[in-house]
């Protein structure tokens, strides 16, 4: 039996992390994602966990030592936000290139500047292409099912990967919400142990990690590492496979919500997809037929999935919250709508960026959206594809 | 009970409106409910108004947005009639709760003359009797749980015994004043006519 809980998103993730007993946890502390390695620094000193806890000096610091850690042959974590992760950057590339699976939790937040504390994915959406699998979570409950996963996937031979788990800053990280744990057992037995084939304290097998990677080698080692992200959709599908019978909760690419019959859908990530489920509810009642696509999946990005589940529709917009500032669509917009013209499906889709430094969006704000693919249905006309939701001055 | 009721709390930082919040959500979690209680971060500080949110629902609660059309307002300090809005958005069949002496007459000027329930309560007092402290919390989470009748009396005080000993589990000695200072509460709501 699961254990019924109510916790934040942030206490979820610092359960699952006490459950995963990870070997080593380096973090720094950044709003809003705080009091992950905060709870996290107390199971270390109650001495629930045997995790060696490494308070840094700086989120740089932090990844360089989840990144030893792990080439040493451990099991490393990390949380951060933002800024934090912003001034990693540079050890996110190593550790996807050095193929260690180290987890984070990113608990997404506006990267600066002006300074915001609050949500958008603007810092998930800079290490889109730094060669890690990320996560995204609507809910206390997915941000904590999706760590539970994440060693699992990272660390398949195939992959070999790193792998984030992002929950929207404040939103679900700071709300008190429902939730069902898994035993500690279960858990330990579903993560299992660790078992690296090279490492570094392996005395029978000296090793190099990271040395000079020239013109004769590199671009190989590149592909193996696109290789790997194409490989992890098979593990992804598979590890959720595992935890539906362990849990019932059942996981994909992406969640697929009242989608069948629908004429009209919206594509978003993390929280705003339950808030768009709760706006096609109202819509339905009025005899609407509208749908809601949520992705899970973003790295390794689930093109021919997406573009197949996305195809019976009469028009689409996907939802963005992060601007690209590109004088086009935003990164989610533009891997679906390349991801629809390659499959040949040619749908009217239209973009919003919405939500930037926390501006809240709502049942009325998403109706609006629906309202506007109505329109697009009717009359055959996109007008402007790029388009902006709850910014004062454009609506 | 509704299906779905919303709440929101307007207090001033350090007065403890948040841990109300999510108190609230703690007792109702434990009769059954689908909760949900978060704060409107802003720039926090000592003294400046903030605002929390609830939700408590029979069925999964699936939004993620602030409560701009709330069924329930609870008040936990009168200086905020000057200075917030209390009333907006707020559902005529709703209530709101206010933590004040201020008379009949002036509470009804300061509320847009919301034609709603208006219950007020006098939660300095009963917290400096029970508490020896001025903590208004407390009694404000009972009158919002007596108020929306989220739950019975009996069952309430049962849950945050079990709360209070949770939560100050390294200070015991305030538990009992916290416990009379929701019975207390519970029993002098006034409704402002």
């Amino acid at each position: 039996m699961s254990i019924r809980e109510r916790l934040s998103g942030n206490e979820a993730a610092a359960i699952a992390m006490k459950q995963i007993n990870p070997d080593v946890v380096a973090a720094f502390p950044i709003t809003p994602s705080t009091e992950i390695p905060q709870y996290f620094s107390t199971f270390v000193s109650n001495g629930t966990v045997d995790t060696e806890f490494v308070a840094v000096e700086s989120e740089h610091s932090a990844m360089s030592a989840c990144i030893g850690a792990e080439s040493a042959g451990g099991r490393a974590m990390t949380a951060t936000s933002a800024n934090g992760l912003s001034l990693m950057w540079e050890m996110i590339y190593i550790a996807s290139s050095l193929r260690l699976p180290i987890v984070m939790s990113l608990v997404n937040r506006a990267v600066s500047g002006p300074l915001n504390i609050h949500c958008d994915h603007s810092d998930a959406m800079g290490v889109r292409d730094s060669g890690w699998i990320q996560l995204f979570s609507e809910t206390n409950q997915e941000a904590y099912d999706n760590l539970i996963m994440a060693h699992q996937i990272a660390e398949h031979k195939d992959v070999l990967l790193p792998l984030m788990v992002c929950q929207d800053g404040f939103i679900t990280s700071h709300s008190i919400e429902n939730i069902e744990l898994i035993e500690d057992d279960k858990v330990k037995e579903f993560v299992g142990k660790y078992k690296p084939e090279h490492y570094l304290l392996n005395d029978k097998e000296p090793i190099a990690v990271g040395p000079l990677d020239l013109q004769a080698y590199l671009f190989e080692h590149k592909k193996q590492q696109a290789d790997a992200m194409r490989n992890a959709k098979k593990v992804i599908l598979e590890v959720a496979e595992k935890f539906e019978k362990m849990t019932g909760r059942k996981y994909g690419f992406f969640e697929e919500y009242k989608l069948e019959d629908a004429d009209i859908a919206i594509v978003c990530m993390n929280s705003t997809a339950g808030t768009a489920k709760a706006t096609c509810d109202k819509l339905r009642e009025q005899g609407i037929k509208a749908g809601v696509l949520k992705v899970r999946v973003f790295r390794p990005f689930p093109a021919e999935e997406i573009a197949k589940a996305l195809s019976k529709l009469k028009a689409i917009a996907v939802l963005d919250k992060a601007d690209s500032l590109n004088g086009a669509g935003g990164a989610l917009f533009e891997d679906v709508t390349s991801a629809m013209f390659i499959s040949k499906v040619q749908i009217p889709t239209i973009n919003y960026v919405y939500g930037i430094g926390g501006r809240d969006t709502t049942v009325q704000d998403l109706e609006k959206v629906y309202n506007d693919l109505t329109q697009i249905v009717k009359t055959g006309d996109i007008q402007n594809p790029y388009r902006y939701l709850g910014v004062r001055g454009e609506n | 009970m509704k299906d779905l009721i919303e709440i929101r709390w307007h207090g001033r930082g350090g007065q403890g409106a948040k841990t109300a919040s999510l108190l609230l959500a703690d007792a109702a979690f434990n009769t059954g409910k689908y909760i949900q209680g978060f704060p409107e971060y802003g720039p926090e500080r000592m003294g400046a108004p903030i605002t929390a949110y609830n939700r408590i629902g029979n069925k999964p609660i699936t939004v993620h947005s602030n409560i701009y059309e709330p069924d329930f307002v609870v008040v936990v300090d009168d200086t905020l009639l000057e200075a917030v809005n209390v009333t907006a958005g707020l559902k005529e069949d709703g209530a709101i709760i206010i933590n004040t002496t201020k008379d009949d007459e002036y509470l009804k000027s300061k509320l847009n003359n919301y034609k709603g329930s208006i219950y007020k309560i006098d939660a300095r007092s009963i917290s400096e009797e029970a508490l020896g402290k001025y903590f208004p919390n407390t009694p404000m989470l009972a009158s919002i749980v007596a108020i929306s009748q989220i739950m019975s009396k009996e069952d309430f005080l049962k849950d945050m015994v079990a709360s209070f000993k949770h939560k100050f589990a390294k200070k015991p000695e305030v538990i009992e004043g916290n416990m009379k200072a929701l019975e207390m509460a519970w029993d002098q709501i006034i409704k402002v006519v």
